[in-house]
């Protein structure tokens, strides 16, 4: 049976699930607080400690020379102090650690701490960085066919920018760990983390130690989004170096404010565009500038940046691309892995080209998406992305029909379009647009994952795998696995912490492939378990091994359900156990067929994609830019789901999170880089009053079978349905375009604020030509 | 400069705050008797949750912003009911404790016993999934599942960033639809919740304003205190050390409400939440603002008398209270005097009330029928980056009268975040008034707007768009409420 809710609901409205720092804590228990920058980018000339050594309740202040190892958490290139040493490069950064008997001793002795500074100049944005030509590493490209020369051919040809906001995660349970030694010398970290092995493997780093002397266990996150992939590695490191350093149990929990200060967030992007198109709004050609606001040091923009770069075309075929990137390098805080990984600010880039070609055609949007929609007819070639993979088992052109037809979306077009006749000072819009999100990590060697199943005589089960629980359900999802493998009832098992001494190695929770990976390698270690249970019911029962089925917590000798040929799974499993078979499995697995060459950008980097549409319908009010939105119809391919209600979970918050991405969430920082907006008053996520009373999500049932071996038939659903928000931003640029007096194209900055939707207005009642940003008009 | 004085009576004594009226320094929490004798007074109740490992209650943020904190208190409003008030712990004092009820989620289940239906609800719903944000959402729920209020004010003050919201809107609509169980709560709330006289170190929380104002000259550095909404913010970051604290959130006095034919009353002490319900039809321009003033676990304790004294640039309902010609009764060693409101804000967060004074009440007349007026309308707007539970960019409030042939005969608009303090435009109010509100009129009066203040860049929005802001509120207000007045 599917399971219905999330496996710690009940923990969770009790407010008996435990998190990281809710812990029975240690005896002589530690607390850590940072000395943070007051430069963006300076050089550090002397840190005395001194007299913040002799302040009450310090045990110890942490600086770089205390690192006994390497002073360095970067995930893909060591370029990221876990102590800025003889420099600072973003506002906020910490230069030493204060290690404390509590957190407010820990806090006043910080801020008695004498740093002398040297500033340096500052490189606080991506025109900045673009006009002094500051990037991690060379450019990245994506290249098919020949964009230039389809570029001059082309009937239309229009170039055009859209600045992209980021986005902090802002996950309920900021950043938080604790470790302690045990008595040989093992150092035991719980984090609130989505990559216990990555954890695990910077600890070792940091404190110059093996791996085996680490252990790293993850119970549940309040939260992860992606911000606890590699962010949630530097405050374990502190932590534990702060343990090996005093020898006694130390707990990190970061501020609200500190944890939006120091950590990183979903990239800014800047992007200029040119296309080339038909009368018919066909696309022939696209050339794509991006520039990521990486900060200060490399951390995961690299993937980031590229999975921007392969989402541009989002389910819209180009003949001729041509897609560069590069990664600012700014003094701010290293930007990271969120929701969609790129691939929401790839694909708002490739929906804001769609709505141009509209514009300036002044066709319906709808038409021209549809029109432009990859297919798979005849040769394959127009259902072939530009980095070489064929869209496999491309269901959107069928889910986008039937969403139009569910929403009722020609008729309230037409309605709208009479609303907005009659009203000078209100104007609605309404959008579909389309998902189509590549599912696993761009990196090939991430696409791997173990499991761990333990069955005990009293037919109890333990049960071991390499992903995180953020609330994203895998725990539930894996239950589901495991006791369908088994014909157990999900009461039987218990899912343990995920930890780095039950299943090594691991992949961060990541990608949308929690339950994909995960899912088969529970899946393989449970068959195991089975196969080996087999003879002993097949002897037990009297029959044939080929004829033994495992279901509903007993083994039983054919398909007929008969009670007196059946075994309890306890019983079994006792029998099994004298007969000396091995309770204990391991399950590994790892995707078939992917392959990727990042300096082509060439390969099948996706096993396959999910798909999706989203109707929104919004109200924009001409006096001040405050708008609403109405109605949002969401259809979405899940393939045959592993537990519905979670699923459905998945897409709604999602979407909604992508709606806060494109409208009321914004990072603001002042001229000297130090975050203005890193509290909840001042950065806003959106709350139940912005979400439509008027929501409905359905699940779409293909027709047509799948041509991968995704487990159970399922799809990864954590991140794509983010992207369906982009029909809010289309839905408000409709809006906005009904107040210009003739069809013009909206320009439309995002995060969409009350003031960026005014200052559309604006620019669309005047009818100005559109203008380039002289700062950013850099020779590509 | 003393502002004028419109009343002023001496008081024969100022009688000696009492200690032998003092509650106990202990409190109930989850119906069990707690003993706080020796606690820091002005510890947040969220940490001090933790401390005693009730880490059911979460910290998502120590702002009062993000309802993960939230709990249960009871209280007994002057209308005599008494309501499990939704209350953020981290801006809760350990000070404002002793002698009160305090329900956490750890209170709502007995040991071994089923889910409360709140907790049932959210369940069945799949109203959690990382399950941090989900015990506020839960005391919210329960707070307003035994006051029969189960709409989205009751839940717009906790954020959760997994669900999307609709599946906890669900369980909120799936409550609303049972009947309340005569338990233990339903008994709790039949008891008036009437703390007396409390002090927890140099936390002070008299019954009198003769008593608060005593200790105010006993202790004259001590910070008065009402909803501790704003101060709590800065108690909860360890910030505002004031030596001692005068709480005026057990002042029966300071809670009444007279609602008469010619002005209404309000006691500065009185919740918002309260006004929000009890005053609601009056006057549009406070039913405009009042749901977009944070939230309700925030309205829940926060005055007006707090909005006052805090004096806040933007103080939502402050341009509502300039706009409606507002009186403030203040009231000090030296007896009571009234301020209108016109004079009462002097620069930013300074203003008439001086030191050893306290906030009492609050008039806001009724104009029943101005002489000659036609037609009469009056509104507030908010614009803010998020509309539910944000900060104003700039906040408006106009009221403006109409004669027979289509003049103007009053004219009120003042504004929020757009200068040091709460302004009313003065100098469009006077060429607005004895002219006809014509498209010539309205436009001269725009562009007026767009100069009548100096508003600041931030991190909420551009001053371009404060200016722009200014002149398109009042286009809005007279489109919407004034649409077809005579030319």
């Amino acid at each position: 049976m599917k399971p219905r809710v999330h496996e710690s609901a009940e923990g969770h409205v009790s407010g008996r699930a435990v998190y990281t720092d809710e812990q029975h804590p240690p005896q002589d228990l530690l607390s850590l607080w940072p000395v943070q920058s007051p430069h963006a980018h300076a050089e550090i000339r002397r840190i005395d400690v001194s007299a913040a050594s002799r302040m009450p309740g310090v045990v110890r202040i942490l600086t770089a020379a205390d690192v006994p190892g390497e002073n360095d958490t970067g995930p893909i290139l060591h370029d990221e102090p876990l102590i800025a040493n003889d420099r600072v490069s973003f506002h906020g950064q910490a230069v030493a650690w204060v290690v404390a008997v509590d957190e407010a001793s820990a806090r006043a002795a910080a801020a008695c701490v004498e740093v002398d500074y040297v500033p340096l100049t500052a490189c606080l944005s991506i025109a900045d960085a673009i006009a002094r030509k500051c990037y991690h590493l060379p450019p990245a490209r994506v290249v098919r066919g020949d964009a230039a020369t389809a570029l001059d051919l082309a009937p239309h040809r229009v170039c055009g920018e859209v600045a992209i906001g980021g986005q902090d995660h802002f996950y309920l349970e900021t950043q938080t760990s604790w470790v302690q030694l045990d008595a040989d010398g093992l150092i035991q970290v719980t984090a609130s983390t989505q990559h216990p092995t990555e954890t695990q493997v910077i600890v070792a780093r940091v404190l110059g130690i093996a791996s085996n002397r680490v252990v790293c266990r993850c119970l549940r996150m309040g939260g992860g989004f992606g911000g606890k992939e590699t962010q949630a590695n530097p405050s374990a490191a502190i932590a534990a170096l702060a343990a090996w350093v005093t020898g006694r149990p130390v707990r990190i929990k970061l501020s609200r404010q500190l944890d939006m200060q120091m950590t990183g967030k979903r990239h800014p992007f800047f992007a200029r565009y040119e296309v080339g198109f038909g009368d018919d709004g066909l696309l022939h050609a696209l050339r794509v500038d991006l520039y990521a606001d990486g900060g200060w040091s490399c951390d995961l923009s690299p993937p980031v940046l590229m999975r921007a770069m392969v989402h541009v075309d989002n389910a819209y075929f180009c003949p001729h691309v041509e897609i560069t990137g590069r990664i600012a390098k700014t003094h701010l805080a290293s930007n990271t892995a969120f929701r969609g990984f790129g691939g929401p600010q790839g694909m708002l880039v490739g929906e804001e080209v769609i709505a141009r070609i509209a514009a300036e055609l002044n066709l319906p949007a709808d038409r021209v998406r549809e029109r432009n929609f990859y297919r798979d007819d005849g040769d394959g070639e127009r259902n072939r992305t530009p980095y070489g993979q064929p869209v496999v088992d491309n269901h959107l052109p069928e889910l986008w029909q039937q969403l139009k037809h569910d929403s009722a979306f020609d008729a309230r077009r037409r309605a709208i379009a009479q609303f907005n006749a009659a009203h000078a000072q209100v104007k609605r819009g309404i959008a579909i647009t389309p998902v189509k999100f590549g599912i696993s990590f761009n990196k090939t060697e991430y696409n791997q994952a173990g499991a761990l199943v333990h069955i005990y005589t009293d037919g109890s089960i333990q049960l071991n795998h390499g992903g995180t629980e953020m609330g994203q359900g895998l725990h539930t999802k894996m239950l589901a696995v495991a006791s369908r493998v088994l014909g157990v009832d999900a009461a039987r098992i218990r899912v343990m912490p995920t930890s780095t001494d039950k299943v090594p190695n691991t992949s961060a929770t990541a990608a949308s492939s929690g339950s994909d990976l995960n899912g088969q390698a529970v899946k393989a270690a449970c068959e195991t378990l089975r196969e080996r249970l087999v003879p002993v019911a097949a002897s037990m029962l009297g029959c044939a091994p080929e004829a033994v089925r495992f279901a509903d917590d007993h083994a039983w000798a054919g398909t007929v359900p008969d009670a007196a040929r059946r075994i309890a799974f306890a019983d079994l499993v006792h029998a099994a156990y004298n007969a000396r078979i091995s309770l204990s499995a391991t399950g590994y697995y790892r995707t078939p067929g992917l392959s990727w060459d990042p300096k082509q950008g060439r390969g099948h980097p996706f096993y396959y994609y999910a798909f999706g549409a989203a109707v929104a319908e919004v109200e924009v009010c001409g006096f001040t830019g405050v708008h609403t939105v109405r109605r949002v119809d969401l259809l979405h391919d899940v393939g045959d789901s592993l537990a519905e209600l979670i699923d459905r979970g998945q897409i709604e918050g999602g979407f909604v999170q992508g709606m806060g991405w494109l409208t009321c969430e914004e990072l603001r920082w002042n001229d000297k880089g130090r975050l203005l907006t890193d509290a909840p008053s001042t950065y806003k996520i959106p709350t139940l009053g912005e979400v439509p009373h008027d929501f409905r999500v359905t699940l779409f049932r293909r027709a047509r079978a799948p041509s991968t071996e995704v487990i159970f038939h399922s799809k990864g659903v954590g991140e794509p349905p983010l992207m369906l928000a982009l029909s809010v931003r289309e839905a408000l640029r409709e809006a906005i375009a009904a107040f210009a007096p003739t069809p013009r194209p909206v320009h439309l900055i995002s995060p969409a604020t009350p003031e960026a939707i005014y200052a559309a207005i604006e620019q669309a009642r005047r009818v100005e030509p559109l203008a380039m940003t002289e700062a950013l008009d850099v020779a590509t | 400069m003393r502002p004028a004085v419109t009343a002023r009576r001496a008081k024969p004594f100022a009688p000696r705050y009492s200690l032998a009226m003092t509650t106990p320094c202990t409190f109930q929490l989850n119906r069990r008797t707690v003993d706080l004798t020796g606690s820091d007074p002005t510890e947040s109740l969220l940490r001090w949750l933790k401390r005693q490992r009730l880490t059911g209650t979460k910290e998502g943020c120590a702002d009062g912003d993000c309802g993960a904190c939230t709990v249960a208190l009871l209280q007994t409003g002057s209308d005599g009911r008494t309501r499990l008030a939704a209350v953020n712990s981290c801006l809760l004092p350990l000070g404002t404790l002793p002698g009160r009820d305090v329900i956490t989620v750890e209170g709502l289940q007995d040991p071994g016993a089923a889910l409360h239906p709140v907790q049932q609800a959210l369940v069945d719903n799949a109203g959690s999934q990382c399950g941090y944000c989900t015990p506020g959402f839960v005391m919210s729920l329960f707070a307003g599942y035994y006051d029969g209020d189960l709409g989205d004010a009751t839940i717009e003050g906790n954020l959760c960033r997994c669900t999307g919201y609709r599946p906890i809107r669900d369980a909120a609509a799936a409550l609303s639809r049972q009947p309340v169980p005569e338990d233990a709560f339903a008994t709790l709330l039949r008891a008036p919740s009437t703390p007396g006289a409390g002090e927890l170190g140099q936390y002070h929380s008299p019954l009198t304003v003769d008593a608060a104002i005593a200790l105010k000259q006993q202790h004259p550095d001590a910070a008065w205190i009402a909803g501790a909404t704003d101060l709590g913010v800065e108690l909860s970051h360890g910030r505002c050390i004031a030596p001692a604290f005068i709480a005026l959130d057990r002042i029966a006095e300071l809670q009444q409400l007279a609602i008469g034919d010619d002005a209404v009353r309000i006691g500065a002490g009185l919740p918002l939440s309260q006004l929000e319900t009890r005053l609601a039809g009056l006057f549009p321009a406070l039913d405009g603002m009042l749901p977009w003033f944070a939230a309700r676990q925030v309205r829940n304790r926060a005055t007006l008398g707090g909005n006052l004294g805090t004096a806040s640039p933007i103080g939502d309902l402050l341009p509502v209270l300039l706009a409606l010609d507002a009186i403030v009764h203040l009231r000090g060693p030296g007896g009571h005097r009234d301020v209108p409101i016109a004079e009462y804000f002097l620069d930013y967060r300074r203003t008439a009330r001086q030191a050893d004074e306290l906030i009492a009440a609050v008039t806001l007349p009724r104009h029943p029928a101005l002489p000659g007026a036609a037609r009469r309308a009056s509104a507030s707007y908010k614009v803010a980056k998020r509309q539910t539970d944000d900060i104003s960019i700039v906040a408006a409030a106009f009221d403006v009268a109409i004669d027979d042939s289509g003049r103007v005969t009053r004219a009120r608009l003042a504004y929020g975040g757009v200068a040091a303090m709460p302004r009313r435009a003065a100098n469009v109010e006077d060429f607005l008034l004895g002219r006809a509100l014509d498209a010539a009129t309205q436009e001269t009066a725009k562009g007026m707007l767009r100069e009548a203040f100096t508003p600041l860049s931030d991190h909420r929005a551009g001053a371009d768009y404060r200016r722009a802001l200014c002149a398109t509120l009042f286009a809005k207000f007279v489109a919407t409420h004034l649409p077809d007045v005579p030319a």
